[in-house]
C-alpha cells in the first residue's frame, strides 16, 4: 500500500519530467557530466597509483637498494685533468653485509659496464650486468628460453651470458639462440638463457633492467673487464674506479625491513667518508606512494565535488524557475487539498528523479571513458565498486539538498494568490 | 437573517476580515453573521469589493478571518492550521472556478483524479472513480484528452467532476458561468441544479441576476456586509 504509493509518486513525478523532455534533459547534464568526471578521474588516478604501487612492489616490498652515486664534489674535478675518482660500493660492502646482518636473506651484486657487443656483421652497444645467480631471485624475471646465472658460472669463471628478449632479438635475430656466441668487449660468451626484461621506472629508482641488457657472472665480469671505467669526451679522459655499483639485500621479514635499512646505513657512514652511495627503501616508497595516493584523491575528490555542485546549482536553478512557470498548478494543488508537506514531496521527487538519473547516465559515462582512454592511450584505469558507489550517492544527495529550497519555495505558495496567477 | 444552529453546514458569526494595504485598513469582511443550511443553493451577489470573493475564500478554507467565527459542518475551522485547513478542503468542500482552474498538462481522467490522488487512493479505485465522474458530466469519451483539447463547457464540467471526486457535501461556485457563453452558461447552471436536488449544498459567486436566478437564496452583500437576503 505505502509502497505502491511511493512509486505511484516516482512515475507522476517522471510524467512530469517527460513533460519538458529537453529542459529535463538540459537540467540532467549538469550532473551527468559531474558524475562522469567524477567516476572517471576516480578510476584514472586509481589506475596511475595501482601502476605505479605494482612497479614498487615488483622491486620488493622486502628490498632495501643500495646505489653508488658518484659524489658531488669529484663532479668538477674529474672533468678537467685524467684523475682517476674512486667512489661507490666495494666488494668489502658486499661481504660485510653477507657477515653481519642475521635479517639479510639474499644479497645481489650489480656491476654495470657499456662494452659493444657483436655477433658476425651485427653489433649494438649493450649494458654489461655482472651480478650472480641471487640477482634472478631477488628481481625475478620470466625466462623465455635457457636458464639464468648459476652458483657453478661464478665458481668455474664460466663465461656465460644471459639476454634479455629484446637484445636477443636485434643481436641473433632469427638464428636459434641458446649455445650462440657473441662477443662483448674482446672476449667470447655463450648464451646460455633469454628472460624476460621489465624495464622502466619505478619512483625515482633504477633498477638495473633495461632492454639492452646482459647478464654475466661478477667474477667473469671483474677478471675480464676490471674496475677502472674510462670515458673519452670532448677532449679529456674521465676515469673512475666503481667495484660495485648496486647492491640488492633481501630482508626475512618486512617487520625488519627498515630497522635493518638504518643499521645499515650507520655501517656505511663508517667506511664510506664520502657520500657516494644511497639507500632506497622500496617499503618506504610504497607507503610515500600510498599518502600521494591519498593527496591524489582528495584533489580529484575537491574537484569532482565542485562539478557536482555546479550541476546541483543547475538543477536548482532550473527548478526555482519551474515553480514559478507552475505557481497556478501549485495553487489548484493546495486548493484541491493538498498540503505543504506533499507540494514539497512533489518537486523533491522531480528533483531526486533528475539528479539520480543524471547520476546513472554520468556513471555510464564515466565508466566508458576509462574504457577508452585505455584503448587509445595504454594509461591503466581501474574503476573499483566505491568509484561507482561514490558518485551515485552524491548525485542523489545533490537533488535533495538543491531540490529543498525549490521545493520549499513551492510550498509557500498562497493559493488565493496562486489562482489568479496566469 | 438564518440563525438556525442545527443542520448548517456552514456558519459565520461577527466574520471580519482585514487587511493591511499599505497604511490602509480594507476590511473585506465587517462584521458577517449569516448561516447556510444544509442542502440549499445560494448566490452571493454584490458589486467588486464587497467582500464576495473572501466570503468564499473564508468558506472555502482558503483563508482565515481576522476576528469572529466559522463553523464549518459544525466545526470551528478558526484556529485550525494550514494542514488542518487542506484537509478540510480535501474531504468537505468541491471547488468550481471561473476560468476552470485545471492542470493543462495532465489528462482529463488525471484531473478527476487529482483528490483522489490526495485521499489516497489506489489506481485503478481512482481511475474507476473517474470514468463514473466523467459519464455524469457526459464526458466519458474525453478521458484521454487534455484540457486544451476541450470547449469551455467541456472544461467547466471536468472541473464539476473533479470537484465531486471526494463526494463532498459542499460545493463553491466563483463565477462558473463567467467564462462561458450564455446557451453554455445554461447548460451548466443546469448540472449545478441536478446536483442541488440529489442534495448537495451549492453556493455560487456571481454577479448576474440571471444566473443568481437559479439559486434558491440570494445573498446581497455591500461593503464587507451583508446587504439584505432573497428567498424564492
Amino acid at each position: 500500500m505505502k509502497q505502491s504509493r511511493f512509486f505511484r509518486n516516482i512515475a507522476l513525478g517522471i510524467e512530469n519530467l517527460l513533460l519538458h523532455k529537453l529542459r529535463s534533459f538540459l537540467t540532467m547534464l549538469g550532473v551527468v557530466f559531474g558524475v562522469g568526471s567524477v567516476v572517471a578521474m576516480l578510476s584514472v588516478g586509481e589506475g596511475a597509483s595501482k601502476e605505479a604501487m605494482e612497479q614498487i612492489r615488483k622491486l620488493g616490498s622486502n628490498n632495501i637498494i643500495l646505489t653508488s652515486v658518484k659524489p658531488v664534489e669529484e663532479e668538477g674535478t674529474s672533468t678537467t685533468r685524467a684523475v682517476m675518482s674512486i667512489y661507490g660500493l666495494t666488494y668489502n660492502d658486499f661481504a660485510r653485509l653477507g657477515e653481519s646482518y642475521p635479517a639479510v636473506r639474499s644479497l645481489a651484486p650489480v656491476k654495470l659496464l657499456r662494452k659493444e657487443s657483436r655477433l658476425g656483421s651485427r653489433a649494438m652497444e649493450l649494458r654489461i650486468v655482472g651480478t650472480t645467480y641471487a640477482w634472478f631471485d631477488l628481481v625475478p624475471r620470466e625466462i623465455v628460453a635457457g636458464r639464468v646465472l648459476r652458483a657453478e658460472d661464478e665458481e668455474r669463471f664460466n663465461p656465460v651470458a644471459v639476454l634479455t628478449e629484446y637484445g636477443a632479438r636485434r643481436l641473433l635475430a632469427t638464428q636459434s639462440t641458446i649455445g650462440q656466441k657473441i662477443r662483448i668487449g674482446g672476449d667470447t660468451f655463450e648464451v646460455v638463457g633469454i628472460i624476460k626484461s621489465e624495464s622502466g621506472q619505478a619512483g625515482n629508482m633504477q633498477i638495473p633492467d633495461q632492454d639492452v641488457d646482459v647478464y654475466i657472472p661478477l667474477r667473469v665480469a671483474r677478471r675480464y673487464f676490471g674496475d677502472v671505467y674510462t670515458q673519452y669526451s670532448a677532449g679529456s679522459r674521465i676515469r673512475e674506479r666503481v667495484e660495485l655499483h648496486q647492491i640488492i639485500a633481501q630482508i626475512d621479514d618486512i617487520e625488519h625491513v627498515e630497522s635493518t635499512a638504518g643499521a645499515i646505513e650507520r655501517m656505511l657512514e663508517r667506511f664510506h667518508r664520502k657520500n657516494d652511495y644511497e639507500i632506497s627503501v622500496p617499503l618506504a616508497l610504497l607507503r610515500q606512494a600510498e599518502a600521494t595516493k591519498r593527496t591524489f584523491n582528495i584533489v580529484l575528490g575537491s574537484i569532482a565535488g565542485i562539478s557536482l555542485l555546479v550541476g546541483g546549482i543547475g538543477i536548482m536553478n532550473i527548478m526555482l524557475a519551474s515553480v514559478t512557470e507552475r505557481t497556478r498548478e501549485i495553487g489548484i494543488r493546495r486548493a484541491i487539498g493538498a498540503k505543504r508537506k506533499q507540494i514539497i514531496i512533489q518537486f523533491l521527487i522531480e528533483t531526486i528523479v533528475l539528479s539520480t538519473i543524471g547520476g546513472l547516465v554520468g556513471i555510464a559515462l564515466g565508466v566508458l571513458t576509462p574504457v577508452l582512454i585505455t584503448f587509445f592511450s595504454g594509461m591503466p584505469t581501474v574503476v573499483t565498486p566505491l568509484s561507482i558507489l561514490l558518485p551515485m550517492i552524491i548525485s542523489i544527495a545533490v537533488g535533495i539538498v538543491f531540490g529543498l529550497y525549490p521545493a520549499a519555495n513551492a510550498a509557500r505558495v498562497d493559493p488565493i494568490i496562486a489562482l489568479r496567477h496566469e | 437573517m438564518t440563525t438556525t444552529q442545527n443542520g448548517d453546514i456552514v456558519s459565520l458569526h461577527q466574520a471580519r476580515k482585514i487587511y493591511q494595504m499599505g497604511n490602509q485598513q480594507v476590511r473585506a469582511l465587517d462584521g458577517v453573521s449569516v448561516s447556510f443550511s444544509r442542502g440549499s443553493f445560494w448566490a452571493i451577489m454584490g458589486p467588486s469589493g464587497s467582500g464576495k470573493s473572501t466570503m468564499m475564500n473564508i468558506i472555502g478554507c482558503l483563508d482565515r478571518l481576522t476576528d469572529g467565527h466559522y463553523a464549518l459542518e459544525g466545526q470551528d475551522v478558526g484556529t485550525l492550521d494550514d494542514d488542518d485547513l487542506s484537509e478540510r478542503r480535501l474531504r468537505h468542500i468541491g471547488f468550481i472556478f471561473q476560468s476552470f482552474n485545471l492542470i493543462p498538462q495532465l489528462t482529463v481522467q488525471r484531473n478527476i483524479e487529482l483528490p483522489l490522488y490526495y485521499l489516497g487512493w489506489e489506481a485503478e479505485e481512482s481511475a474507476a472513480r473517474a470514468l463514473e465522474l466523467a459519464r455524469r458530466v457526459g464526458l466519458e469519451d474525453r478521458l484521454n484528452h487534455r484540457p486544451t483539447e476541450l470547449s469551455g463547457g467541456q472544461m467547466q464540467r471536468v472541473a464539476i467532476a473533479r470537484a465531486l471526486a471526494n463526494d463532498p457535501h459542499l460545493l463553491l461556485a466563483d463565477e462558473p458561468t463567467g467564462n462561458l457563453d450564455s446557451a453554455t452558461g445554461v447548460q451548466i447552471m443546469q448540472l449545478l441544479e441536478e446536483l442541488y436536488d440529489e442534495g448537495k449544498t451549492i453556493i455560487m459567486v456571481t454577479h448576474e441576476p440571471d444566473i443568481a436566478a437559479h439559486a434558491r437564496c440570494r445573498l446581497h452583500m455591500k461593503d464587507g456586509r451583508v446587504d439584505r437576503i432573497e428567498e424564492s
